[in-house]
């Protein structure tokens, strides 16, 4: 038996004597990590180490969320020093938490706004290098196959012709959508934006639990019609496929933002990659066609090709909605936990629903009733109603719940599960009264 | 424990000190890399937000949210039909290639088990390309019929996927236990007057069920536990896709995921120990080694064309995501066509320059876990099946519960439990690559064990009391008598082992500290997150497939060596 502990002691020393001497922190290395994806990170790594002979660039990939979950784990003995993402809320939550350092970056040239947003924090933590906007992507094939018309606003999502044919990335899983969801319920208000999303919601093929989930659904054909930021539908045109895209007023333009990780261990590094990407050089690696992202400096666009586009010059791009952070923030776990509940995991209740107005609808257009008009009007509006109002959301019994901290009011789960009751009940409510409708009208 | 006569019998003392040692020592590997990680971050679920204080109350509000039940319900009914599905799929591969003279068993076998090695997203992206509601199949049907199958959809949708990921469990086992009975059983009921199916049915599936128990009782907690083909399929309403959800949403520092995970455990723990009660009824240790197997078979004509059609059309079901992994991988646009739009090597071109570190790692991290496996699981099941040792059985089950802890705990808990350690250079220990080996060898050593242990229980205990008494000490009939008899199975365990710990993700993610450490699975993340890196990063998985195969082909053909030269000592 002694041999035996033998085998397994000598297994875990040999593991231990083939240790590799290993990626020794060298000097001149910069540790990045980002949430973008190779094709993005690699020209930039490429450009910034000509630039800057003798320092290597170390991109590690994760998710924004796993990367934000990251840094706080290891905070304790920090070995990055750049964090480099899309979503201006992760690097709001980095901030809340003490992982950002403050910095006032040297580049000239570049906007102090871009869309209706400020591109840096105002507390100096973290800098937008470029800028990105909401909008629809759609699949050219599976459009004409299915003879979807081409859309133009979120409303026209909601058209009966689109049913089946959207998808969309579930905001709690993604912060590029769940700033796309803010920016409709900013700029339509909380009942007429949530209105709105559940009736386009009615039509969702699928929800995906990733933000990438969606363009690629699009790109393969799977879906018609996504609802996702510029720079994957740009790439995916610049790679080949046959989508296109198109800016909704209703948008807003956020940028992409930068930020050194306090206790960097190279902050000089840090601060030299920062200087890069805010430097013209660094500015138009943004156009190259794998990345197609807006750059923040507005003298770029002089090298960009003819249809790009130019929210510096286009005043309709992002302008409309004003976008307010301190509202966005204050309700960012209730909208997100709202649209789970109400939304993803009543999907099929809500489609059911929807189809059922639909048909209705598409009966009334033939003969018309009244009575059946004022009964999907009913139903209608039980799809639209909501368990909060947008003060409750943001109040202390409804977002104290979400806060990881004991409150007095009601527990997360108990909401959670008063919230997907209410819409289950009211969706079936509104299936029937819809079969109604469409019964009388025939 | 109920006692039966056919209980195993142990030596006559209760345990010898090596083996109490033994016992200890993996005790605390398991507490060390295990239970200590996985607690950090799993108490939550027993505390009360803000306060931490202890609390049940978590647990209540999960039974009575009516999300969380649904989600229980779907889960189990997956589970379990896909167990049946797996079942339909391995029974006919297993018992015709290891019965019958069948020309090709071994690539059949190897191809067989490919299934298994599904790169993540790149082998979702080819799925959704050929089964999708607008991939080839529905494109071409919708062309010529006019119909629409929903092979992706809904839970079937998730059972029938995930039956052609997971069968290779029941396969490998299954297989590795058939070869592992006796000729002489089978001549003896021959010569009592018993054939055909009635001789399967009583004699070589008998037989045989501890490889099957052991593979089944796997996809069940495997499937129950997965989350990756639900979230491919968007199928949320599961328990594993729930807990994931919430545990990796920014924001939600609520209870509920850890909930969730608790129960996956308790779940994955009773499954495991109801299939070892299952089995313990009965005694399938047959005395006489030596014979190579069940005699082979010649196939009459007839028999022969219905054989190589019912394999050729389950390996054509089976491998068709690895044709479109291929395809996706030489394809220049592929967009809602039957096939790509044009073809090109430019993929793998790109690959080859820029990731072959990936490739060497995936292979130095899959082994070395695969090696720490196999250790692992012989000891354990020697331990649970031949000695006395009291509690023997929770290393069992603690070592199978890493199957239901979700990877990104796992890598949580890592990070928490080793980034304060610093080593004498001063960089944090969970930055050693070292640390992404031990969390691949903890995620997939129930692969392993569940094999060991079957293998252990078809060998006699009367082989090792007659070295016993010839004078042999007991570490020299293990490593003389037990070890070469259960080789079938423990290589059986490495490959199961190797195969999925070569595409493991979520808990890598977590752990990777820089790019030169990185294995292939992150390196296909990395690609897959882009329009212009899916090419590249079906290329990288088409690699990790054959790099997987070719490893799970040279086992195999070790196994059938050694079977051949056992048979003819014989």
């Amino acid at each position: 038996m002694q041999r035996r502990s033998f085998v397994l002691a000598s297994t875990l020393g040999l593991s231990g004597a083939l240790l590799a001497p290993g990626a020794r922190a060298q000097a001149g290395k910069v540790t990045v990590v980002t949430s973008f994806s190779k094709d993005v990170t690699d020209p930039f790594k490429a450009a910034f180490e000509k630039a800057m002979p003798g320092v290597t660039l170390d991109v590690q990939n994760r998710n924004t969320n796993a990367g934000v979950k990251y840094l706080e784990e290891t905070r304790g003995n920090n070995q990055v020093d750049v964090f480099w993402a899309s979503a201006p809320d992760a690097f709001e939550v980095l901030k809340s938490k003490g992982l950002l350092q403050r910095y006032t970056p040297k580049a000239t040239g570049i906007a102090p706004r871009v869309g209706s947003m400020p591109t840096n924090d105002p507390d100096g933590q973290y800098f937008g290098f470029a800028a990105s906007g909401y909008g629809i992507m759609w699949n050219e094939r599976y459009a004409r196959a299915n003879r979807l018309p081409a859309p133009k606003e979120w409303g026209d999502l909601a058209l009966p012709v689109f049913h089946d044919h959207v998808a969309i990335a579930a905001p709690s899983r993604s912060g590029t959508t769940h700033l796309t969801i803010e920016t409709m319920l900013q700029g339509d208000g909380w009942d007429q934006g949530w209105r709105l999303l559940k009736a386009m919601a009615g039509n969702f093929r699928t929800i995906t639990e990733r933000s990438f989930g969606v363009p690629e659904a699009v790109n393969s054909g799977q879906v018609g019609v996504g609802i996702v930021i510029d720079f994957f539908a740009f790439s995916a045109q610049a790679s080949g496929f046959p989508v296109k895209f198109v800016y909704p007023t209703v948008t807003t333009i956020v940028p992409a933002n930068v930020g050194i990780v306090t206790r960097a261990p190279n902050t000089a590094g840090a601060q030299a990659f920062v200087e890069f990407l805010l430097s013209p050089a660094g500015q138009a690696v943004l156009l190259e066609p794998g990345i197609r992202r807006l750059p923040v400096n507005p003298e770029i666009y002089a090298q960009a090709p003819a249809d790009y586009p130019n929210p510096f010059k286009d005043p309709s791009l992002g302008a409309r909605v004003r976008f307010d952070v301190d509202v966005s923030e204050k309700r960012t776990a209730v909208v997100d936990t709202l649209f789970d509940q109400l939304i993803t995991f009543q999907l099929d209740a809500l489609k059911a629903a929807t189809r059922a107005i639909q048909a209705a609808e598409a009966a009334l257009e033939k003969k018309d009733n009244a009575a059946a008009r004022s009964l999907v009007r009913e139903a209608r509006d039980l799809i639209a109603a909501m368990p909060v109002s947008e003060a409750e959301a943001s109040g202390p019994a409804v977002a104290g719940a979400f806060g990881g901290q004991r409150a007095e009011g009601p527990r997360q789960a108990e909401l959670e599960q008063a919230w997907a009751a209410f819409a289950r009940e009211r969706y079936a409510r509104a299936r029937d009264k819809a079969q109604e409708a469409a019964r009388l009208a025939r | 424990m109920s006692a039966t006569l056919s209980r195993p019998r142990a030596g006559r003392r209760a345990f010898t000190p090596g083996q109490a040692a033994l016992a200890i020592a993996i005790a605390l590997f398991l507490a060390a890399f295990l239970i200590l990680p996985v607690a950090t971050v799993m108490y939550v679920a027993f505390t009360e937000p803000g306060s931490g204080a202890f609390t049940l109350v978590n647990v209540w509000d999960a039974f009575r949210t009516e999300l969380f039940v649904r989600s229980f319900l779907n889960s189990l009914y997956v589970s379990a039909a896909t167990v049946l599905l797996a079942s339909l799929f391995a029974l006919p591969l297993a018992y015709i290639t290891v019965r019958f003279h069948f020309r090709g068993a071994l690539l059949i076998q190897t191809l067989g088990f490919l299934p298994l090695i599904m790169p993540p997203f790149a082998g979702a992206v080819a799925m959704q390309l050929l089964f999708g509601r607008n991939g080839t199949v529905n494109l071409l049907l919708g062309d010529w019929a006019g119909i629409n199958i929903p092979f992706m959809e809904g839970l079937n949708g998730v059972v029938f996927v995930q039956a052609v990921h997971y069968f290779p469990f029941i396969l490998v086992n299954l297989s590795a236990a058939l070869r592992n009975i006796d000729s002489a059983m089978e001549e003896a009921a021959q010569n009592l007057g018993s054939s055909g199916f009635r001789l399967f049915r009583r004699i070589v599936f008998p037989l045989a069920l501890p490889g099957y128990v052991a593979g089944a009782s796997l996809v069940f907690v495997k499937v129950f536990d997965d989350l990756a083909t639900p979230l491919l399929l968007n199928v949320k309403e599961m328990l594993a896709p729930q807990a994931y959800l919430r545990i990796t949403s920014i924001g939600l520092a609520d209870p509920m995921g850890y909930v969730i995970s608790v129960v996956l455990i308790v779940v994955s723990v009773l499954a495991m120990w109801l299939s070892a009660r299952a089995i313990r009824r009965g005694d399938y240790a047959t005395v006489q080694r030596g014979g190579g197997g069940l005699a082979r078979r010649r196939l009459g004509p007839g028999q022969a064309a219905l054989a190589y059609g019912t394999v050729g059309l389950i390996l054509a079901l089976v491998l068709a995501p690895h044709l479109g992994l291929l395809l996706l991988s030489l394809a220049t646009i592929w967009s809602f066509s039957p096939l790509p739009d044009g073809f090109t090597l430019a993929h793998y071109a790109r690959v080859f320059s820029d990731s072959s570190a990936y490739i060497w790692n995936t292979v130095t991290y899959a082994s070395l876990a695969a090696l720490i496996d196999v250790v692992l699981g012989t000891a354990i099941a020697y331990l649970v099946l031949r000695t006395r040792l009291v509690g023997r059985e929770w290393l069992d089950w603690t070592a199978s519960a890493a199957l239901a802890v979700p990877g990104v705990v796992l890598g949580i808990g890592y990070l928490r439990s080793f980034y304060g350690v610093t080593l004498p250079d001063g960089r944090p220990l969970a930055s050693l690559w070292l640390v992404i080996v031990l969390a691949l060898a903890i995620r997939r050593l129930p692969y392993a064990l569940r094999a060991c242990h079957a293998a252990l229980q078809q060998i006699s205990v009367s082989l090792e009391e007659a070295a016993e008494n010839l004078g042999a000490s007991k570490g020299r009939t293990v490593r003389r008598i037990v070890v070469p008899l259960m080789a079938g199975g423990i290589l059986a365990g490495f490959i199961s082992s190797f195969a999925t710990a070569a595409v493991e993700l979520s808990a890598t993610l977590m752990l990777v500290q820089s790019n030169a450490d990185a294995p292939l699975a992150y390196g296909l993340y990395v690609f897959m997150q882009s329009a212009a890196g899916r090419g590249p990063g079906a290329a990288l998985g088409v690699i990790a497939v054959i790099l997987v195969g070719a490893c799970t082909f040279l086992s195999h053909l070790v196994i059938e060596r050694s079977q051949r030269t056992r048979g003819r000592q014989a």
